[in-house]
């Protein structure tokens, strides 16, 4: 072991409590100003303490609606994440795990030439190919809809590529064990496949699940209407150039509650994806 | 319950390697049939067309009377024990070996019945709720033996199953196997590349070289009269002595011009063979009428305990003479081996005995 002596553990702690602190403290400056009036946050300097509208601004912003995006509630806002999110995350599982299935275990004809279509849609990342997919979500009268939300996020070739390398480590005679036991294809993916994959699942659905709560680019192109937005669309919406025009308490509120829930997916499935680390061996 | 036949059964990879060169094998009902060879002989390619894993490039393979070429593992009715055991891991061993009885649609009572009974005969009952990774290999080997077993197949095979496990635990294995087949009366295919196992366990045994079969026989009947000089040498721990022979004008001769010492019976033999164990050292010079005695120098004495292995050099070649208890000979002396006539083995230019 390294850095046993005090004077290491000290430095090596000094460091890691400074990382710390300049990674929380915007965060809890955040959290202070939504416990703040807006009054109070307008007229400088803000206080380091929170105030005493916590509950006040907390509910206001998830019962109330906000004015500037149309007296939506923050609670329709986070539904609409959650289902985007949710829809990316299961959906990008789905279809990938099922592709990297059919590449690994099957023998049909052109199926390098699939694995390299997959693989070359790495090279185009969603800004590229925007306008074409605008253009069909509009015409399928998509627009405004979770289905447009979700549908064009969806195919992955990362998380099929994933898949792909964890498929390939399992070895040929478990396969060939199901098959003497009479499994057929969907057993063995059923049974064998799917709950060997626990963990590849939970680390690729934390990963995605973030990614899909991050979105920004698509979902505001394309929700047109205010109670179909995204939070993160929304948060950018509730803030104007004129100071006075933009209720901070709220979007502070707004941004300490877009926060949350990714925390909780990365809070709770770590525990989940630890314990399935800890059992799985091969 | 069934029986076995291949019929010049060939194997040829898409990249156009032979691994299975015609192949005709019958295995009688409730017989073992072990087939051994070198690695790359294709006897796992074999086992595996047995199995329905591989395609048969031509020939058939019938099992009970029927030709089973075009139907998969499952409608085979046979259950395998692979090399590296191949169990479930994220299920219990309960699971491990009612999965196959499930997905045939066994109803649920006579699933456990049959699980706990099979777990008992394996001494694998109290470890039914545990998963694989919590086994030692000998167990894990008992839960791969349990899953085939449980099935109640027409045919079991075997890919080397006891190459994982530590020698003491092999041959502990190798015995159960043996009981357990003859009690269930199944007919098994084993395969194995260990030529202890091979005579130990099979009642057919089929050496393998090269995608084709050498020898088919007893392995009893194939220690003592291997058809050619792969088997010879293949069989046998430590394998035969093989002397080169060259033919001159009173008779073979040995290669460095010993003569043999009697008329040998087959002129045209050019490789003499015998086991260490058919041949006995001595010290004395006397004259050995109708035995093969050689002069040699030994090199190495390797004790075993009830029994020693002289490495010596004779007529130019390395041989092995077992010796029983303790050897007398050290290294360095200069001695007499004598091999009985009747013990010899030979071996003509193609490398096929010769009687």
């Amino acid at each position: 072991m390294i850095g046993q002596s005090p004077l290491r553990t000290f430095i090596a702690h000094a460091v890691l409590i400074l990382g710390i602190l300049i990674v929380a403290f915007p965060i809890y400056y955040t959290f202070v100003a939504s416990t703040h009036t807006l009054q109070t946050i307008l007229r400088p300097p803000l206080p380091l303490l929170p105030g005493g509208q916590l509950w006040n601004n907390y509910s206001e912003a998830l019962f109330g609606g906000i004015g500037r995006i149309g007296g939506v509630s923050v609670g329709q806002l986070l539904l609409n994440t959650t289902i985007m999110a949710l829809g990316v995350a299961v959906g990008k599982i789905c279809i990938s795990i099922l592709s990297a299935y059919a590449i690994v275990f099957f023998r049909f004809p052109l199926r390098m030439t699939f694995f390299w279509l997959i693989f070359i849609t790495l090279m185009l990342p969603v800004e590229v190919r925007i306008l074409p997919t605008y253009k069909v979500m509009v015409d399928l009268g998509m627009i405004d809809t979770y289905a447009g939300l979700i549908i064009p996020l969806i195919a992955s070739a990362t998380a099929t590529l994933l898949f792909r390398q964890f498929f390939m480590t399992i070895p040929g005679e478990l396969l060939e064990a199901a098959r003497v036991d009479g499994a057929g294809p969907w057993r063995f993916f059923f049974d064998i496949l799917l709950p060997l994959s626990r963990t590849n699942i939970a680390a690729l659905f934390v990963i995605l699940f973030i990614y899909g709560w991050t979105q920004y680019l698509w979902p505001l192109l394309v929700t047109n209407s205010n109670d179909m937005n995204t939070i993160v669309i929304a948060l950018r919406k509730m803030v104007s150039f004129a100071d006075a025009d933009t209720e901070w308490h709220l979007v502070m509120v707004t941004a300490m509650l877009a926060i949350v829930p990714p925390i909780l997916v990365v809070v709770l499935m770590q525990r989940w994806f630890v314990r399935g680390l800890v059992e799985s061996e091969k | 319950m069934a029986t076995v036949d291949l019929k010049d059964v060939k194997k040829v990879y898409p990249s156009g390697v032979e691994a299975v060169k015609g192949v005709s094998i019958a295995i009688p009902d409730k017989e073992l049939c072990v087939l051994v060879g070198p690695s790359g002989c294709g006897k796992s390619t074999l086992l595996r067309m047995i199995a329905g894993l591989e395609t048969i490039s031509a020939g058939t393979v019938a099992i009970d009377g029927k030709v089973v070429n075009a139907i998969g593992p499952t409608e085979r009715d046979i259950a395998m024990v692979f090399q590296n055991y191949a169990l479930y891991p994220h299920m219990k061993v309960y699971d491990n070996m009612a999965y196959g009885l499930r997905n045939r649609g066994t109803p649920k009572d006579e699933i456990d019945s049959r699980v706990r009974s099979t777990a008992k005969v394996l001494e694998l009952s109290a470890l039914l709720d545990r998963r694989p990774r919590e086994l030692s290999g000998g167990q894990r080997q008992r839960v791969a033996m349990g899953r085939a077993i449980v099935r109640n197949p027409k045919v079991f095979l075997f890919d080397e199953p006891l190459s994982n496990l530590d020698a003491k635990l092999r041959g502990q294995m190798r015995v159960e196997i043996k009981n357990l087949q003859r009690t269930l009366g199944v007919t098994s295919v084993y395969v194995t590349h260990d030529q202890l196992e091979a005579m130990t366990l099979a009642d057919i045994l089929v050496v393998m070289n090269a995608g084709l079969v050498e020898q088919t026989g007893a392995p009893l009947d194939v220690y003592e009269k291997p058809a050619s000089i792969f088997v010879a040498s293949f069989i046998g721990a430590p394998p035969m002595n093989l002397l080169p022979l060259t033919g001159s004008s009173s008779g073979p001769m040995l290669a460095d011009g010993t003569a043999i010492g009697f008329a040998a019976r087959e002129t045209q033999a050019v490789t003499l063979g015998f086991r260490p164990e058919d041949a006995d050292v001595t010290f004395n010079a006397e004259a050995l009428p109708g035995a093969l005695v050689l002069p040699a120098a030994v090199e190495a004495v390797e004790p075993v305990g009830a029994e020693s292995f002289l490495h010596c050099v004779a007529a130019g070649s390395r041989i092995i003479v077992r010796v029983s208890g303790r050897a007398t000979a050290k290294p360095g002396d200069q001695l007499r081996v004598v091999a009985k006539a009747e013990k010899l083995h030979w071996f003509d230019q193609a490398g096929k005995r010769v009687d």
